[in-house]
């Protein structure tokens, strides 16, 4: 275990802590769904980096390479980044709706909104 | 040679990350998740990754951010608030991120041929793929070949996305914007 | 944007080689990095350009609502027909090598319309999404 050998693991791990935080600690939606992005695309290095053999080249078969870096885990990202940018994209559709309802996206604003709509529902 | 370039790249994801935390202004936000994407992209191609730095760059750099400025022009929002004490998050957040140190401690280290991952079914796809499948590119022959179901589902879940938007955001005939 | 020359210049200049740099992708995809996903994605990236410079109602004309819903669908018929096309040639639920007379040619075939399915199904969505925000933020002004 040195620093070299896991530096790539320590590096995924900051990113996923940052979309982490991006994600809990700010109240625009927006930004909350650029941090969520910034996450998922952390998974994407923490299962790719561990694929990688040095001296070796693309999994494409050709002549002249006989090491090949592991295909597996390319295979499964492609389709976590497809399906990535489909939830990224639901999520900014419903950011929108929720932009023409409440006149703002910032969490506080819309739940302070629906509070006080709340307080006069009762009434 | 190959590490180092790997780890200027990851170094260089951290630094945009950090600075994408600490903007307010939305329109930079979105800027930089497009450069983070690029480097995301670059650095998949030093790990040998190409089918995905492909998608990546095209996804992430490119349909990702129109889509965010598409929506950043509808919301009209410029500068993301503020004010509210963030230790607490921030503790949350290192905490998870101790953990997962504390996780990653006993996985196999950086380009190590005998780890598990190299040394099972990767293997077989490697050397009997081109000549069960026609295909000398491995990564297409395991995604529409011998895991062709999950490329299925795949395709289904970006349809059913795509259906979701329409549904969201389409516009009623008669009354005008739908509620 | 249509009132800037460059852009207008450099659009008509780089659109059709995007264009066709996806069909590229899609069919080399065997060969070379590619595939259906990379290939759906750029040739949408290419309309989108052009809607970004000439304006939503002229990308609109040359890729009406109907062709992309169209797209979109028979990009997931076509993949899950293959499946079924296996069933009904004798083999299980996508199995290529029914597909043809020789097992290898089977699999090739059945590569090249799975991937074709997948990047129809992935252009269609990505043109469907954009045309979808483009037009709430027209219909608003």
């Amino acid at each position: 275990m040195t620093l070299a050998g896991h530096f790539s693991y320590f590096a995924t791990i900051f990113l996923m802590v940052a979309g982490l935080y991006i994600v809990i600690a700010r109240g625009n939606l927006i930004k909350k769904l650029v941090g969520l992005a910034v996450f998922q695309t952390s998974v994407y290095l923490l299962y790719i980096a561990p694929g990688k053999l040095i001296g070796g080249t693309a999994p494409i078969i050709a002549e002249g390479f006989q090491v090949y870096s592991n295909p597996l885990p390319h295979v499964l990202i492609l389709t976590a980044i497809v399906v990535g940018v489909a939830t990224l994209a639901l999520g900014l559709a419903l950011a929108v709706r929720i932009q023409e309802a409440y006149e703002s996206i910032e969490e506080d604003e819309i739940l302070a909104r629906d509070e006080a709509d709340g307080d006069a529902g009762a009434r | 040679m190959e590490s180092t370039i790997i780890n200027v790249l990851l170094i260089l994801m951290a630094a945009a990350v950090t600075v994408l935390a600490r903007t307010r202004n939305l329109f930079a936000v979105v800027v930089l998740f497009s450069i983070y994407s690029f480097l995301m992209a670059t650095a998949m191609v030093a790990l040998d990754a190409v089918d995905v730095a492909m998608t990546e760059a095209s996804v992430g750099a490119g349909i990702s951010t129109v889509l965010l400025l598409a929506a950043l022009s509808l919301c009209r929002s410029q500068e993301a608030g503020g004010g509210q004490p963030t230790w607490l998050p921030l503790a949350l957040a290192c905490t998870c991120g101790l953990l997962l140190v504390y996780g990653t401690l006993g996985l196999p280290a950086f380009s190590d041929p005998d780890a598990p991952v190299h040394t099972h079914v990767a293997r077989r796809y490697i050397e009997l793929g081109q000549a069960e499948t026609g295909v000398p590119n491995t990564v297409t022959a395991v995604l529409a070949s011998y895991r062709g179901f999950d490329t299925l589902g795949e395709v289904l879940v970006i349809f059913t996305a795509g259906v979701g938007i329409v549904a969201l955001l389409r516009r009623r005939r008669a009354g005008g914007g739908g509620r | 944007m249509k009132s800037y020359l460059i852009l207008r210049v450099v659009a008509k200049l780089l659109i059709p080689f995007v264009l066709m740099f996806a069909l590229y992708v899609q069919f080399h995809g065997d060969y070379g990095p590619g595939g259906g996903f990379q290939a759906g994605v750029i040739l949408a990236a290419g309309i989108i350009f052009y809607a970004l410079i000439y304006g939503l109602a002229d990308a609109r004309r040359i890729a009406p609502d109907w062709v992309v819903e169209l797209l979109l669908a028979a990009g997931v018929l076509l993949y899950a027909g293959v499946g079924v096309a296996g069933i009904l040639l004798g083999g299980n639920f996508l199995d290529y090598f029914v597909l043809a007379a020789d097992p290898v040619r089977g699999q090739l075939r059945g590569i090249l319309l799975v991937e074709a399915g997948v990047g129809m199904t992935v252009c269609g969505v990505m043109l469907k999404i954009f045309y979808m925000f483009a037009g709430r933020g027209e219909a608003q002004r």
